[in-house]
């Protein structure tokens, strides 16, 4: 338990720079999903073949590679940046718009059918029945997988911490190596900081749901 | 392509909506054209650091990983699907003793990160770098497969266990034999997209030093010299595309048998997965 | 890990000898060739002391770095090599036990002590730098090898030359390990910390960071692999890293054994022998074994 009290101020830098990295990926994704799952469902079609071809690709990628072709591969086309926490973002927040982008598709799906309808009959364009009409309606019934995909994307950042940023469980693993006497506290340590994050987003979607459940 | 979002496209918007197209994939090659060009200045693609595919001992390697990565992905989804069945139905049971803890569990599974489980087995409980691999997976996934059935249950009409109480079924009863086939039928997109996650999940055995694939390339790229880094992260990449893009299409094309029964939502010419309200999404 | 290693032993004196011959002629970075020291013929120990626990055992359970050039890296064959290697292999044979019937697994620097706590390893030779804190859970035999923290730099650059000069500059180094905590704590740097030391050199190369540090011996074997983009800052090292033995705490028999046979492996030869298979290749000066730590 000291071991834990005596890096405190180790584990709150980790717990804020996981913090940052998952709100701004986090804001990014929900923005590039939401652009995706438009696409996938608009007239044009090389828009929703370029949806597809991304969202089937990305989501069939494991983090891992996804990070290093942010870190490794983008430095050397010339996309070069200063701090990592860029090349950490920009992994995170393409991959998880993948999963972002079919979880709305899927709640523009759960729309009834009925309401598209409505609304074309009284004359509005694909824009309007897409932003007035069914993304208002699907995002109510998305919200509780979107933030399970959230709460993912929270833990996902732990493998920054191997791609040259140091959050929360870069700072677990240090204070692992120089304790090692008390490794298991100091991983007791660092999960309690992640379930800081996790549990009331958890938490959270629940109620959502009943919400959501009961208004229907 | 017909969808009740849009009218049929006109002439003209068709039109409008082909040189969109063309130039949109004109754009997107001469980006990775201008991607291919300037790897290719940095001698990525110069033959001699290829050559290593032409060596049996760096495909075996790659042969290991894969099969350490399918082995332990295997072995984790026989064991957390199951286990997420039983987890759910504790997790939905009447009774408020089992019902609470349960969800407490389940909400603290979910929310620690794999590589931080997967470190804690095997330094916790001093397994090999395999269980702590596998039984990491199951804890997390099982979790997540007891919330996306416990969504799949919630989301059958009340009428169902209604009507299997009424003939006499036991609360149990019901729940094996009208709702819960009704359930997974109705999530299996959700879960096999799990199970995809489940697959690529495993490449964080590295923390642990599980010798799955992308642990066999990077020990190779150690090995034999970061030249050879971009060649083998290609190949392991394309590998781990292929397989989980050909479990993703068993996905789609069980969910498209299914779909014939269910009833479509606004963009059913899509083959989409028809999701439910408040799945566990894929995470 | 075990079947796959187990699957890979009849290949291993094949593959060798076919990974030494091709890798040389593709200058790929193979860290050394491996030796086989021939084992002692029924070695004799007092009953329930753990040398004669293992040697009627027949193997031995070895920990060691699968990732570090020159002294634990591990094959295409899945079979480690290096300089610590060569130390395990010098012990085992002293035990009666042949290469092959080492059983090597890999250890990470945060599981060096739970795996010895444990007994899933029964020594670790593993870049493991003795220290009064790890010294609380496990003990120590040697040092057999002293290393030294350095810092690799880009060819063209002039301006780090000691660790001073790092100061509010970006340095990359693995997670968690003994030199990143000395960069940042004692030197002011700002860390960018990566998975394995291989994973630093492309950062370096694209000047995202400005300096990479490790063990000099470690750098050594970059520098060697692509002399014409790094080089080391300076050839000074400015911490003492004694590499220990790890093995089970309060086994102070085994301790002492160890360390007579290390003391042994300098006087036939053997350790230098070890040392010019592997890191020798590269670092030039061959070491003397370091006054060995009995307490």
């Amino acid at each position: 338990m000291d071991v834990i009290i005596e890096n405190l101020p180790l584990y709150w830098e980790g717990f804020l720079r996981t913090l940052f990295l998952s709100v701004v990926s986090g804001i990014f994704a929900l923005i590039l999903g939401t652009l995706l799952a438009a696409a996938r469902v608009s007239p044009v079609a090389a828009l929703r073949g370029f949806s597809t071809v991304y969202v089937e690709v990305l989501r069939n990628t494991p983090l891992t590679i996804a990070f290093f072709f942010a870190a490794v591969v983008l430095p050397r086309l010339g996309v070069k940046f200063e701090q990592f926490e860029v090349a950490a973002i920009i992994a995170l927040s393409t991959y998880t718009a993948a999963f972002i982008a079919e979880a709305v598709r899927s709640g523009v799906n759960s729309v009834p059918v009925g309401q598209a309808e409505a609304a074309r009959s009284i004359g509005m364009k694909f824009s309007q029945v897409l932003s007035l009409i069914i993304l208002p309606q699907a995002l109510r019934t998305v919200i509780p997988p979107l933030i399970n995909i959230l709460i993912a994307l929270v833990k996902n950042s732990s493998v920054a911490g191997a791609f040259f940023v140091l959050e929360l469980f870069g700072y677990g693993r240090q204070l692992a190596n120089a304790n090692g006497d008390a490794v298991i506290t100091v991983l007791l340590g660092t999960a309690f900081f992640y379930l800081l994050l996790t549990v009331p987003l958890g938490i959270l979607a629940n109620t959502v749901e009943r919400k959501v459940a009961i208004a229907r | 392509m017909s969808s009740v979002l849009y009218d049929v496209p006109g002439p003209k918007a068709r039109r409008v909506s082909l040189i969109a197209s063309i130039i949109g994939g004109l754009l997107i090659l001469g980006l990775l054209a201008w991607v291919v060009m300037t790897l290719a200045q940095q001698g990525i693609f110069e033959g001699r650091r290829w050559q290593i595919f032409t060596r049996a001992d760096v495909w075996r390697l790659l042969g290991n990983g894969l099969g350490s990565t399918l082995s332990a992905a295997a072995l984790a989804a026989v064991i957390a699907f199951p286990l997420g069945l039983l987890l759910c139905l504790l997790r939905i049971s009447d009774a408020a003793v089992i019902r609470i803890p349960m969800r407490i569990i389940l909400e603290f599974l979910r929310g620690m990160p794999v590589v931080l489980m997967m470190l804690f087995i095997l330094l916790g409980f001093g397994t090999s770098a395999f269980i702590a691999v596998v039984a990491g997976l199951v804890l997390y996934n099982a979790a997540v497969f007891a919330e996306i059935i416990r969504a799949g249950i919630q989301s059958l009409p009340k009428g169902q266990r209604e009507a299997g109480l009424a003939i006499g079924l036991t609360s149990f009863k019901s729940r094996m034999l009208i709702e819960l086939p009704q359930a997974i039928r109705r999530m299996m997109p959700s879960l096999v997209a799990q199970m995809v996650v489940l697959l690529k999940d495993t490449s964080l055995g590295y923390i642990v030093a599980y010798g799955e694939l992308l642990r066999a390339v990077q020990v190779m790229a150690d090995f034999l010299g970061t030249q050879y880094l971009f060649p083998i992260f290609f190949v392991a990449a394309a590998i781990y595309i292929a397989i989980n893009i050909s479990v993703s299409r068993i996905a789609v094309w069980i969910e498209r048998r299914g779909s014939r029964k269910a009833a479509g939502g606004v963009a059913t010419a899509n083959t989409t997965a028809d999701l439910q309200v408040g799945h566990a999404g894929p995470v | 890990m075990k079947a796959f290693m187990s699957r890979r032993k009849s290949f291993v004196v094949a593959a060798t000898a076919a990974l030494a011959l091709s890798l040389s002629a593709c200058g790929g970075g193979d860290s050394g060739g491996s030796s086989n020291p021939s084992p002692v013929e029924k070695p004799s120990f007092a009953a329930g002391t753990t040398m004669e626990k293992l040697s009627s055992a027949g193997t031995i359970k070895i920990g060691t770095k699968f990732d570090q050039p020159l002294f634990g890296q591990v094959g295409l064959d899945g079979k480690p090599v290096g300089f610590d290697v060569e130390i395990g292999k010098l012990i085992a044979a002293k035990l009666g036990i042949a290469a092959d019937k080492i059983e090597w697994s890999e250890t990470v620097s945060a599981n060096r002590e739970p795996f010895i706590e444990q007994g899933k390893v029964d020594i670790v030779i593993a870049t493991y730098t003795i220290s009064d804190k790890r010294k609380q859970v496990v003990d120590f035999a040697g040092p057999y090898y002293e290393a030294g923290q350095a810092l690799m730099v880009n060819k063209d650059n002039d301006s780090i030359k000691k660790p001073e000069d790092v100061k509010g500059k970006k340095v990359c180094s693995v997670t968690g390990s003994t030199p990143a905590a000395t960069i940042v704590d004692k030197y002011g740097a700002e860390l960018v910390p990566a998975a394995t030391y291989s994973a630093c050199l492309e950062p370096l190369r694209n000047k995202q960071v400005e300096a990479v540090t490790t063990d000099n011996v470690i750098l050594a074997g970059f520098v060697d692999k692509e002399p014409d983009a790094f080089k080391l800052a300076s050839e000074e090292t400015f911490t003492k890293e004694p590499y220990g033995i790890g093995l089970k705490k309060g086994d102070t028999e085994f301790r002492n054994w160890i360390n007579d046979q290390l003391e042994s492996f300098e006087k036939d030869g053997s350790y230098k022998k070890a040392w010019e298979a592997t890191a020798g290749s590269v670092i030039k000066t061959a070491p003397s074994l370091p006054a060995i730590n009995r307490y």
